[in-house]
């Protein structure tokens, strides 16, 4: 399959269905209206890392795996490197992207802000997946102060 | 960086990205629906919606005129699907009257990696390929009607996309004017 443009507009799609699923459902707390789409990003992203990984040497440590999905893993995806990988050694990752794709095309400022969570819940999913299946279990939520720039906040969860 | 990015093959990475995401979303239809019926239907009507986008898109990057007839039509839409799908379909089965043919894949990228569960055998999985390829041509004032014949996750040997033509549709008057 040659051309990203369908990967765009099949995720715009799969906004859209789940934001008219969600709108029959009738669910009144906010945080369900988000949960299908990441639920189908999650699922996308555990089977791919299974087929990305295949052939590669087994990671380190935490670390070195956030490393491999802010390089390999994102270019594979979004062609582009995460710009800035932060951590506190506990347990808590941000990476952030200057020109997160989906957002590049629909606003350079803070204009549309409130309909942007819809387009990264998406890749919190892929991203959430992705870790499980490397043995993480964790928590990721994004944070949007300024398109198309995004902050991906990675929490592992200990038990 | 350690790991050699070489290894992964970026194209391959973009076909499976979108197998796998379309298939989540089939799944999560799935689960949404209790009729395979609706949730085929809904695949259609989400072609649709892409192939009202699409056809834009495909006409800016083959800057291509408007169609001669339909024989014509057909050599493009194929030429589309290479474009899209890295796919050549063949195109075959001209009814006697010229205004139905088919596109026969023999490999199909969006079932790679599916298998359908006995359950749900009725589900139309490629619906989504007759819902883009009706949205596209409405765009260029055709009217079709697109169906699906084989498909291989039923067990046929190629997966056959039918095309009939209804229509052509006329531009609109715009509002307001006489």
């Amino acid at each position: 399959m040659g051309d990203e443009t369908i990967f765009e507009f099949l995720h715009a799609e799969i906004i859209n269905y789940t934001m008219n699923q969600n709108e029959i459902k009738k669910s009144d707390c906010k945080d369900e209206e988000l949960s299908d789409l990441e639920y189908i990003g999650f699922t996308t992203g555990f089977k791919m890392i299974e087929r990305l990984t295949k052939e590669m040497p087994r990671f380190k440590d935490e670390l070195d795996t956030m490393k491999f999905i802010c390089t390999d893993f994102w270019t594979a995806i979004y062609k582009k490197q995460i710009d800035n990988l932060r951590t506190n050694h506990q347990g808590v990752y941000v990476l952030q992207d200057n020109s997160f794709r989906f957002l590049t095309k629909i606003s350079d400022g803070r204009q549309y802000l409130d309909v942007a969570p819809k387009y990264v819940g998406f890749t919190c999913g892929v991203i959430r997946g992705s870790l499980a299946n490397l043995g993480i279990n964790s928590i990721v939520t994004a944070e949007i102060q300024n398109m198309p720039l995004c902050k991906f906040h990675i929490q592992v969860q200990r038990n | 960086m350690s790991r050699s990015t070489a290894r992964i093959d970026v194209k391959k990475v973009n076909s499976e990205l979108v197998t796998l995401t379309y298939g989540a979303l089939v799944a999560q239809m799935v689960k949404d629906f209790d009729n395979v019926d609706d949730v085929s239907k809904q695949l259609e009507r989400l072609g649709y919606n892409m192939g009202i986008r699409l056809i834009e898109d495909y006409l800016a990057k083959t800057a291509t005129g408007r169609c001669l007839d339909l024989k014509d039509t057909a050599d493009k839409i194929q030429s589309a699907f290479r474009m899209y799908l890295g796919v050549q379909p063949n195109v075959a089965n001209w009814s006697p009257a010229g205004d139905e043919f088919s596109f026969i894949l023999d490999t199909n990228p969006i079932t790679e990696l599916v298998e359908l569960p006995e359950e749900i055998k009725g589900l139309k999985y490629c619906n989504i390929i007759c819902g883009v390829i009706r949205g596209a041509l409405e765009m260029v004032q055709l009217d079709v009607q697109c169906w699906i014949v084989q498909d291989q996750l039923k067990g046929d040997a190629n997966t056959e996309i039918r095309v009939k033509f209804i229509r052509r549709l006329e531009d609109a008057i715009p509002a307001g004017e006489d």
